[in-house]
C-alpha cells in the first residue's frame, strides 16, 4: 500500500483540493448572480414571451452562443488580459474566477430559461389577472415554480465547473487538475493522477446528490 | 354592469389576422351569472379575457361599472385586475405553494392587508370552500373539484366584485361539476357578485345561469334569459346545444305516420307537476299520445316539454284550456 503511494504528498493534494473548491464557490456564485437575470432577460424576451423583443432576444442569443461554442481551453486563453485587467493576476484560484464564470454563465443562463418556460403559461396568466406587476410575477410564481429546475440547472453548472477548473489548472488556475498535469502527466506519477482524479469524481457525485436531494425536496408535483 | 361596445378582436399570427371576436354589443348586468356558451373556437374565451384585458381589443370599448377599462394605465388595470376574479379549466394554481399560500396570494401582491388580516380571511375564504383541513396541503395532493375550490377561493380573497370563468368545470366529472356549479350559485347569492361563465355545456348554464348569451364564429348570435333560450332555442347553433343535435326536420320525419295535431307543450314552474293533461281531455274528449318528452330544471325552475299528438274530440278547445292553465302551445303540425 505504501509502495503504491510514495509519490503522494498529502499536503499538497489538500492545497490543491482547497484551491478547486475556491474556485467552484467563487465561479459558482458569480454564475449564479450574472446567469440567473441573463435567463431571465432570455426568458421574458423569447417569443410569445411576456416582453417579446425579437430584435434584443437575437442579440443576447447570439452572444449565449457564440460563448457556448468557444471552447473552453481557448476562452481561458484569450481571456488571460481581462483577467489581468479584473483580478490584477492570471494565476491562482483568483485568476481562474473570471474565464470560469464567462464560459458557464451563458450555459446556466439558457438552462435558466429552460427551466422558466417549463412553467405553465396558465400559472402565470392567472398572477396577471391578479394584478400582479412584472416583478411580482417573476418572483412571486415564475421562480418559486421553476425552483427545482433551477436547482437542477445550478447542479449541472456546478459539476460543470469542477471540469472547468481542472482544464483551468493548465494555464495555472491551480488545484486538482493542475496537480494531475503536473505529476500525473508531465512526472508520469500515475498514483497522484488517481488520486486527483478520484477526488474530482467524489466531488461531483457530492454534488450531484445535494443537487437531487433539493430537487425533490422543492417539487411538489 | 360590464358593457362591450362594438368590441373587435383580431390576433395576430405571422403577420396575418385572425378574426376571433366580430363586433359585439353586449350588457351584462351586476349580481347576475351570465352565461357563454359555444363550440371549442368560438371565441368564448376570447371575449372573457378581454374583460380583464388578458386580451386587448383590436377596437372598442369595455365598460366595467361605467370605468372604461379600455383606456386604463397600467397601474389602474392592475388595481382594477384585484376588483376582477378569475378561475380556469386546469386550475392554475402554483404547484410550489400550499392551499393558503395560493388563497393568499392576490392579498400579497396587492399588498393593502397586513399578515394577520391575511391569515384570517384565507382561514374564512377555505372555510366557506370547505377545504379548512386541507390549508397546509400543496395542491397536487388534492382532486381536481379539491383544486377548482382553492381557485374559487383564491379568486374571492380581494373580494372582487366579478369573478370569470373560464371552462371552470370542463376538467371535473359530472358529479363534481355539479358540486362546483352549486358553489358557484351560493357564493352568487350570498356576495351579490356577478359571474360570467363559459362552457360548452348546456346543462352548466341550465344549472346556474341567469342569462345566457350562445357564441358561434365569433359572433353572438343568440342572447337571452335561460329559460327562453333552453325553451325556445331560436339559432341552429343553439339548437344543437339544447336538442342534442336532433333537428326538428328529423324529428317531423319520426312523426309522420303519426295521425292528429301535433303540438308541443312547454311548462314551467308549478304548472310542470299539475295533472293538466288528463283534465284537459276529460274535458274536451281528445285523446293523446306523448311522442317525445323531457322534463328537467333550470336553476331552481322546474320545466317540461312534451311534444303530443291531439286525436278526436275538440283539439281547439283543449289548446286554449291548455293555453289557460300557463303551458306555451305551439303547434308543429295542423
Ligand atoms: N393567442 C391566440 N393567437 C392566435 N389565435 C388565437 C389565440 N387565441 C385564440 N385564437 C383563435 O381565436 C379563435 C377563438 O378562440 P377562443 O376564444 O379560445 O375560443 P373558445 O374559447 O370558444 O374555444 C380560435 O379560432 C382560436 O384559434
Ligand atoms: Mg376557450
Amino acid at each position: 500500500m505504501s509502495e503504491l503511494f510514495t509519490n503522494i504528498d498529502w499536503y499538497d493534494i489538500w492545497i490543491a483540493t482547497l484551491d478547486t473548491l475556491l474556485m467552484l464557490g467563487g465561479s459558482l456564485l458569480f454564475t449564479v448572480l450574472f446567469g440567473l437575470p441573463l435567463g431571465i432577460l432570455l426568458f421574458l424576451t423569447g417569443p410569445r414571451q411576456m416582453f417579446q423583443r425579437n430584435g434584443l432576444y437575437a442579440v443576447l442569443s447570439l452572444i449565449v452562443n457564440a460563448l457556448r461554442s468557444l471552447p473552453f481551453i481557448i476562452l481561458l486563453i484569450v481571456m488571460i488580459p481581462v483577467t489581468k485587467l479584473i483580478t490584477g493576476t492570471s494565476l491562482g484560484v483568483a485568476g481562474a474566477i473570471p474565464p470560469l464564470v464567462v464560459g458557464a454563465t451563458p450555459f446556466f443562463a439558457r438552462l435558466v430559461e429552460t427551466a422558466l418556460r417549463e412553467v405553465d403559461r396558465g400559472i402565470i396568466e392567472a398572477t396577471q389577472s391578479m394584478g400582479a406587476t412584472t416583478a411580482q410575477i417573476i418572483t412571486r410564481a415564475l421562480l418559486p415554480e421553476a425552483r427545482p429546475g433551477i436547482i437542477a440547472a445550478i447542479t449541472v453548472i456546478a459539476i460543470t465547473l469542477v471540469s472547468y477548473t481542472a482544464m483551468a489548472g493548465v494555464v495555472g488556475g491551480g488545484g486538482l487538475g493542475d496537480l494531475a498535469i503536473r505529476y500525473g502527466y508531465q512526472r508520469f506519477q500515475t498514483d497522484v493522477m488517481v488520486v486527483t482524479v478520484v477526488l474530482l469524481l467524489v466531488l461531483v457525485q457530492i454534488l450531484q446528490s445535494i443537487g437531487d436531494r433539493l430537487v425533490v425536496h422543492y417539487s411538489r408535483k | 354592469m360590464i358593457e362591450f361596445q362594438q368590441v373587435t378582436k383580431a390576433y395576430q399570427v405571422a403577420g396575418r389576422e385572425i378574426p376571433a371576436l366580430h363586433s359585439t354589443d353586449l350588457t351584462i348586468e351586476a349580481g347576475q351569472v351570465f352565461g357563454i356558451i359555444g363550440h371549442s373556437g368560438a371565441g368564448k374565451s376570447t371575449l372573457l379575457r378581454l374583460i380583464n384585458r388578458l386580451e386587448e381589443p383590436s377596437s372598442g370599448r369595455i365598460r366595467v361599472n361605467g370605468e372604461d377599462v379600455t383606456a386604463l394605465d397600467a397601474a389602474g388595470l392592475r388595481r382594477f385586475r384585484q376588483r376582477v376574479g378569475m378561475i380556469f379549466q386546469h386550475f392554475n394554481l402554483l404547484s410550489s405553494a400550499t392551499v393558503a399560500d395560493n388563497v393568499a396570494l392576490p392579498l400579497r401582491l396587492a399588498g393593502e392587508l397586513d399578515r394577520g388580516q391575511i391569515n384570517q380571511r384565507v382561514r374564512a375564504l377555505l372555510e366557506r370552500v370547505g377545504l379548512s383541513d386541507h390549508a397546509n396541503k400543496y395542491p397536487a395532493q388534492l382532486s381536481g373539484g379539491q383544486k377548482q375550490r382553492v381557485g374559487i377561493a383564491r379568486a374571492l380573497s380581494t373580494e372582487p366584485s366579478i369573478l370569470l370563468c373560464d371552462e371552470a368545470t370542463s376538467a371535473l366529472d359530472p358529479h363534481t361539476t355539479r358540486q362546483v356549479l352549486q358553489l358557484l350559485a351560493e357564493i352568487n347569492q350570498e356576495l351579490k357578485l356577478t359571474i360570467v361563465l363559459i362552457t360548452h355545456e348546456m346543462d352548466v348554464i341550465r344549472r346556474v345561469c341567469d342569462q345566457v348569451a350562445v357564441m358561434d364564429g365569433g359572433h353572438i348570435v343568440e342572447q337571452g334569459q335561460v329559460t327562453d333560450v333552453f325553451l325556445h332555442p331560436q339559432h341552429p347553433t343553439t339548437r344543437s346545444f339544447v336538442f342534442d343535435d336532433e333537428s326538428d326536420e328529423q324529428q317531423a320525419d319520426d312523426f309522420a305516420h303519426v295521425p292528429g295535431r301535433i303540438l308541443r307543450l312547454t311548462f314551467l314552474g308549478e304548472s310542470t307537476f299539475a295533472p293538466l293533461l288528463g283534465q284537459v281531455a276529460r274535458a274536451t274528449g281528445v285523446d293523446y299520445s306523448i311522442l317525445a318528452g323531457r322534463i328537467d330544471r333550470i336553476r331552481d325552475l322546474p320545466c317540461g316539454q312534451l311534444t303530443l299528438a291531439l286525436i278526436g274530440g275538440d283539439v281547439d278547445a283543449a289548446m286554449a284550456l291548455l293555453q289557460a292553465s300557463q303551458v306555451h302551445v305551439e303547434v308543429l303540425r295542423t
